[in-house]
């Protein structure tokens, strides 16, 4: 039982200040947006388009992901992290520099930034992917959740590597199929580290919160498995180059399929849920299981229907449904769920036994929470629509930007409200 | 079958209980809150008892590991007990909203808290304590009440 790991949670700051900084790389990615305006549409690989999507895939979402992973490792799977505190600070530290000077690299189109965004993001996160990684290997304990961390993380390494391989092209004017590495790079952010990663925390989350029936064990097992062999035989057959079209579409088709029926089956358990009450984290995740249906559905359209695949504004469609409809919900659903948890469980293992703490619905009130559902609901459908009328892009980007302040402020006014109940319980204490 | 078979099962019994009395209480139906509140919390600290009283002194024993995972487990049911009166006096006051935010919170750490004896601590229990079959019957009394 060694390495069996029963502390509640790591310190409060660990988490927190990846939840606190990710908002704020979307409020910028709002911004470009609105100082791009139409022109954003483009081309997906214009360099603005690039920043944007880093912005939101790293900047807020990558920030999330590794508070929460941080904070899940330890107590859902009981698995040590070496040193949290070290490991946060430089993590934290190097994604925050490295995606400041990763956006101004595109931005810029500067060999020298991205010769120094390079190193940074591939040494913090190496770094972070690796303790994580060895935290879930050691652990004692078993079962899907764990299983679909462990390929998480992996799949974390391979668009890691990928990556700094692009950005090290770039910065070093090295002579490479670009373009096939591009996509298996987005390819694993996306459909290898993000999706495996919102499985896991799935199976967790969605019997807990809402009492539902949990996750059939063969379809637990199954899909991410799946999911994650077709993923890399698709990959192989990108980077192997020339021919096999009808084999990569075959299995870009079969991938869409193994996520959409996740998406299916957390729809249908949530339709089982013995706590009837809609409550904004349900809400949030519900819009991310059908905008993860809707992008597999346009995924499996491009490639049966020649005028879905010829349509200049697909990639696009699929981008924001992925990035804004699953990932962007998803995190904000968990963070209203984490932050005031988080918040209520260190105040209360600070005092004493029996002490009076503002309990989770005091922290953040759900009318807040509501108010910036309606925001991101908001920005995503303007978004989807600003690609047949790009004239709308203005308001979907000030919706976006308001969506995201909203969540940033809900964020830092639970924080400092932390603070205030723990001085008070200082001065009790004194 | 483990000695901990039937607190597994229990979990979710406590579950069935704890939403009832919630959408009672989200409904202003005082009365049926009250009832399955009732149910609720016997069940729960008839939980508590039996992992106190008899699963983790034998595992303690077994092991030699008492500073560890079981402490942490009592250490959460002082949390869980706090917040159970909490709901007592939300109830008994009749104020939704109290009701509403104590439950959230209880949810919350009840599950996180099932989540680490189902995943962790009651396989690591099995293991040790194997085919104990007095110790399981004392265990299967004690949550029948």
């Amino acid at each position: 039982m060694q390495g069996l790991s029963f502390e509640q949670a790591p310190p409060i700051s660990v988490p927190f200040r990846f939840f606190l900084t990710g908002p704020l790389f979307g409020i910028a990615a709002g911004l470009l947006l609105l100082w791009q305006g139409p022109d954003i549409f483009t081309s997906r690989w214009t360099s603005a388009a690039l920043a944007l999507t880093h912005l939101i895939a790293v900047g807020f979402m990558l920030q999330a992901m590794c508070g929460a992973l941080l904070q899940i490792v330890p107590v859902a799977v009981g698995a040590n992290i070496w040193r949290p505190g070290t490991v946060t600070l430089f993590t934290h530290i190097g994604l925050t520099a490295g995606t400041v000077v990763l956006i101004a690299a595109f931005l810029t189109e500067s060999a020298a930034l991205f010769r120094l965004a390079a190193p940074l993001m591939g040494l913090s996160l190496g770094a972070f992917a690796a303790v994580v990684l060895y935290a879930l290997i050691r652990t004692p304990a078993r079962g899907a959740t764990l299983l679909v961390l462990r390929l998480a993380v992996i799949g974390l390494f391979v668009t890691l590597i990928l990556g700094t391989t692009l950005a090290s092209a770039f910065g070093w004017q090295i002579v490479m199929p670009l373009m096939e590495i591009t996509h298996v790079h987005a390819a694993w952010g996306l459909g290898g580290w993000s999706m495996l990663l919102v499985m896991a925390v799935a199976y967790l989350v969605v019997p807990m919160f809402q009492l539902t029936p949990p996750y059939p064990r063969s379809r637990a097992w199954g899909v991410p498995i799946a999911g994650f062999v077709l993923l890399a035989v698709w990959s192989l057959l990108w980077l192997a180059g020339e021919g096999g079209q009808w084999a990569r579409a075959a299995f870009a088709v079969a991938a869409a399929v193994v996520f959409g029926a996740f998406a299916a089956t957390t729809l249908q358990l949530q339709g089982k849920r013995r706590r009837k009450a809609a409550e904004p984290t349900l809400l949030f995740w519900r819009t991310a299981m059908i905008a993860l249906l809707a992008a597999a559905a346009l995924i499996i359209a491009g490639q049966w229907i020649p005028a879905v695949d010829r349509y200049s504004g697909t990639p696009f469609l699929i981008g924001m449904l992925v990035l804004l409809g699953v990932f962007m919900s998803v995190i904000s659903g968990m963070l209203y769920k984490i932050v005031p948890f988080l918040n209520w469980l260190h105040l209360q293992n600070r005092g004493r036994p029996g002490l009076a703490v503002p309990n989770m619905k005091q922290m953040i009130p759900e009318s807040r929470m509501y108010l910036q559902l309606k925001l991101h609901l908001a920005s995503l459908g303007l978004l989807l629509a600003a690609v047949a009328l790009p004239v709308l892009v203005y308001p979907a980007a000030l919706a976006f930007i308001a969506s995201c302040a909203w969540l940033e402020w809900n964020l830092v006014a639970a924080t400092r409200l932390y603070r205030r109940v723990s001085e008070r319980v200082a001065q009790t204490q004194a | 079958m483990g000695v901990t078979a039937n607190l597994h099962e229990h979990h979710k019994l406590c579950d069935e209980d704890f939403a009832a009395a919630e959408e009672a209480a989200q409904s202003g139906d005082w009365s049926a809150c009250a009832a399955a509140f009732g149910r609720f919390r016997e069940g729960l600290l008839a939980h508590f008892g039996v992992e106190e009283n008899h699963l983790f002194p034998a595992f303690e024993r077994q092991t030699g590991m008492s500073g560890g995972p079981t402490q942490v487990m009592r250490y959460e049911h002082g949390q869980m007990r706090d917040l159970v009166s909490q709901l007592e006096s939300a109830l008994a006051q009749q104020d939704a909203e109290a009701f509403s935010g104590a439950a959230e919170t209880l949810l919350v750490l009840m599950q996180q808290h099932n989540m680490k004896e189902e995943n962790i601590l009651y396989p690591m229990c099995d293991q040790a304590l194997g085919g104990d079959s007095e110790l399981k019957a004392r265990i299967d009394r004690g949550l029948r009440g």
